[in-house]
């Protein structure tokens, strides 16, 4: 006798698509877009890519300031934000680029910016990686 | 060095957070869109009416 077959709703959908499944969460925050990308949503991709990678560029510019470590527990905060940013934070730490200590309004903005900018880029790879899994549909 | 006004700070904010919200929290390309421009609305809505609220509050 047949047995039923339960479907739950992290049941990849293509059961054909092997492979390592954190592959697109790991990509998509290392590359803002990347892990849409390997799963061949090349719209979705490069508007994600377009939104995170300028938005973190615009805090650059602003003057913001990159977090590099954590004195108190707001410092921590925002250093768990910015390393959302994946390689483009570790890039930007090797350059040296962003400010030291905000020191004008725009550069307040342009902290915030990037801040926003890894976490926005951690809810895109979660994203991807729910596409992979199959708990998001399409 | 950039120095956009805080209005254009808003907006840039907004056009930025409301494109990956749309696209995460939404599965079809159409409520994409509309979850998308919703966001934006709210956005900007939100920064305006919360301006004047601290602006009468200021006087």
């Amino acid at each position: 006798m047949a047995t039923p077959q339960i479907r739950t709703g992290a049941a990849p959908r293509n059961p054909s698509s092997r492979g390592f499944v954190y592959l697109p969460l790991i990509a998509g925050w290392l590359v803002p877009g990347a892990g849409h990308f390997l799963l061949r949503k090349w719209g979705r991709g490069v508007l994600l890519a377009t939104s995170i990678i300028g938005m973190f560029a615009l805090g650059i510019g602003m003057n913001g300031k990159l977090h590099a470590n954590a004195h108190d527990i707001l410092d921590l905060l925002g250093l768990v934000g910015d390393l959302g940013n994946g390689l483009l934070y570790f890039v930007s730490r090797a350059l040296s680029l962003g400010a030291d200590q905000v020191q004008v309004t725009t550069g307040d903005y342009g902290t915030r910016f990037i801040v926003v900018a890894g976490l926005l880029n951690v809810i895109a790879a979660v994203d991807a990686h729910n596409l992979r899994t199959g708990r998001k549909s399409a | 060095m950039l120095r956009p006004s805080h209005f254009t700070a808003v907006v840039l904010f907004a056009l930025c957070a409301s494109i990956v919200f749309g696209i995460t929290q939404r599965e079809t390309p159409r409520k994409m869109v509309r979850y998308g421009a919703y966001c934006f609305v709210l956005f900007v809505g939100a920064a305006i009416v919360l301006s004047w609220v601290m602006f009468l509050i200021a006087r």
